[in-house]
């Protein structure tokens, strides 16, 4: 490979702002805030923050779940659609991808506040207002509004790919729609579950703006207690600590999710 | 006499403005090796979907054991494919794919394994049962689809092209074994391929199509010794067209001279092309001919030579294994049946002259690209 020095800005970038930081956020990690001597107490004290790691982790369980059950159906309808038709409905479900996550979530805060669009309606119609907002469903429906199109294109991309030959065989062997799906589909699109899976349940789970505005004090999740241990807190050691934690918890949830879409197949059978 | 299986009526197939099949009608025999050849686009591989349900025709009937089957879904139909690329389930080994079928239709799994292991032992892959498909070389994934296929006992086995992708050594290999599978099953097999030589080898009845239509249907010797149009002689095998005219029966004309011929039935007088293999010419001292030409190019062929003659401006093929040097002129002497008579069709004057001849000619068939109909 004589064109490997192609990929030095990318190694040395990588090597400035990911590497180098993670081995601040480990050194960190380990030492006193105060003394600035190595220390496990940051890791121990993480005790203290289980239930809103757990918290955080069950939410985004949900919310990725929720994505997985709103987003195969439409990647399998695109999938099927004429080219042209496919490219158009690609574009509309990377729309809302467009717009500012901030304003979107903000939008949703218009929508669901007590006197937000819709309580007004509902108490223009003589209704008491609901309860919408800062409780955990509206956390879930936030997850599930900014990170749905993470979850479609990865599923559309790996059903788009999947032979129709290996349809017809199936077909062709005694299968009926449903256990084609069964059978053939659903197994041959697991790369794209997997990797929509984590495409939406990273992100979701280390989110904090979405908490703050659509959720409670009751809802508060790992972000917010990190982004604050740097902002008000002052903690940075303990903020560290979580960083590291947080990552280590979403590599053990990432391994449990490939163990089961594992099904290392390749899309297409190999010519000799 | 064999009971008709399959009967296609007036198959119209359109895709859009395409008129891909046009009025195909077809009676399939039982138990019969049945071949559907053509050159790419000829509408044979959608004859074939048509038969195993994965598409529609515009128009006209397919029937199967005397019952429509139109809007018969094809996991409903007593028919199994080998797909062309063979389509295996890449997320199966080889023991699931082969099991697929009867594990749909719900068989006990100790029938499941003794069927499975049959065929494994019929195409010989014992030991291969928990490999990857996609570890397995072309001429291996080939015997697991059809496998996978007869394992679930069908009525008619459909084969698109499926030996397209394997080596030509390979490729004669698995014909004689597909044609001994056949046999021994005994089932009706249809098979799609461009391969003349293919077709004719194998098969008991060869369907020629063109241009969404049937040229002819025949045994492989009727093919070649009668083809019924210029398109047909120049398809199997290698043929020289000529204009002639008909004087009356067994009496033809071309090159200002008559000879006596075994075809009859004509008009009198009446315009047609006249076909002569290249192999049943016989070379004789110049004087002692019917026509005197002289030799333009010579290519050895293994076998034989391939001899370019130019008769008065029209340049014939002859497959001789003697060795006439280039300039050298040759006299030529042609047996009655050695002239085949053909009523002149849409593909009259398109084929059987050599004059652009090139060495390359018979690897032409071979580079031809998948048939897809889409």
């Amino acid at each position: 490979m004589k064109r490997k020095w192609l990929t030095a800005p990318y190694i040395v970038w990588m090597l400035l702002f990911t590497i180098i930081p993670l081995c601040i956020v480990i050194y960190f990690a380990f030492t006193d805030s105060i003394t600035g001597e190595f220390t496990f107490s940051n890791i121990t004290g993480m005790w203290d923050y289980a239930p809103i790691f757990l918290r955080s982790i069950w939410l985004s369980v949900i919310a990725t779940i929720i994505c997985l059950i709103i987003g195969y159906p439409v990647a399998y309808t695109i999938a099927q659609c004429e080219p042209r038709t496919q490219q158009m409905l690609q574009m509309l479900i990377m729309l809302p991808m467009c717009m500012s996550f901030l304003l979107r979530t903000l939008a949703w805060v218009a929508l669901l506040e007590d006197t937000g669009i819709i309580n007004n309606l509902v108490t223009a119609l003589g209704l008491t207002p609901l309860p919408l907002i800062r409780n955990s469903g509206a956390v879930i429906l936030g997850m599930v509004y900014n990170y749905l199109p993470y979850m479609i294109l990865p599923l559309y991309t790996s059903i788009s790919k999947i032979n129709p030959r290996l349809i017809e065989a199936a077909e062709d062997l005694g299968c009926n729609k449903s256990k084609v799906f069964g059978k053939v589909t659903l197994p041959l699109s697991m790369p794209g579950i997997a990797s929509g899976i984590t495409m939406v349940f990273v992100p979701a789970v280390s989110t904090f703006y979405i908490s703050q505005k659509l959720g409670s004090p009751g809802t508060i999740l790992v972000g917010d207690i990190i982004e604050s241990q740097f902002k008000g807190a002052y903690n940075p050691n303990l903020g560290a600590a979580m960083s590291l934690i947080l990552m280590i918890l979403i590599f053990i949830c990432i391994g449990i999710s490939n163990h089961f879409t594992n099904s290392d197949s390749e899309e297409e059978v190999m010519m000799p | 006499m064999a009971q008709e299986l399959i009967c296609l009526k007036d198959l119209v197939m359109e895709f859009g403005k395409d008129r891909v099949l046009d009025s195909i009608n077809l009676s399939i025999e039982d138990k019969k090796f049945m071949t559907l050849l053509g050159p790419s686009g000829c509408g044979k591989t959608t004859t074939l979907r048509i038969i195993a349900g994965f598409q529609n025709p515009t128009s006209g009937e397919v029937f199967f054991d005397g019952q429509k089957i139109n809007d018969v879904p094809p996991y409903k139909r007593q028919i199994n494919t080998v797909f062309q690329n063979y389509a295996l389930f890449p997320h199966l080994d080889v023991y699931d794919n082969i099991a697929f079928g009867l594990r749909i239709s719900k068989l006990p799994e100790a029938e499941i394994d003794k069927r499975v292991g049959e065929m494994l032992e019929a195409v010989s892959l014992k030991g291969f049962e928990n490999r990857k498909v996609t570890s397995l070389s072309g001429g291996q994934q080939q015997r697991v689809a059809i496998a996978r296929a007869l394992v679930n006992r069908p009525k008619v086995l459909l084969l698109d092209e499926p030996l397209g992708a394997l080596d030509l050594r390979l490729r004669k290999d698995m014909q004689n074994e597909l044609k001994a599978i056949q046999q021994e099953v005994g089932i009706t097999f249809v098979y799609v391929t461009h391969d003349q030589e293919e077709a004719l080898s194998m098969s008991d009845t060869v369907v020629v199509m063109d241009g969404g239509k049937i040229q002819q249907i025949g045994t492989p010797e009727d093919i070649y010794n009668e083809p019924a149009n210029a398109f047909v002689a120049d398809f199997i095998g290698e043929s020289n067209i000529l204009d002639g005219i008909m004087i009356d029966d067994f009496r033809v004309k071309f090159f200002d001279r008559e000879f006596a011929c075994v075809d009859q039935g004509f008009e009198k007088n009446e315009p047609v092309d006249v076909v002569i293999r290249p192999e049943d010419v016989d070379i004789v001292a110049p004087d002692d001919g019917h026509l005197c030409g002289t030799v333009t190019n010579v290519t050895f062929k293994g076998v034989h030579y391939d001899t370019i003659v130019d008769f008065k401006g029209f340049k014939w093929l002859i497959q001789t294994t003697d060795f006439h040097r280039e300039g050298s002129v040759i006299g030529i002497r042609l047996n009655p049946d050695d002239i085949h008579v053909m009523h002149k069709s849409e593909y009259s004057g398109m084929f059987g002259d050599y004059s652009s001849y090139s060495e390359e000619y018979d690897d032409i068939s071979v580079v031809e690209d998948d048939e897809e109909n889409e």
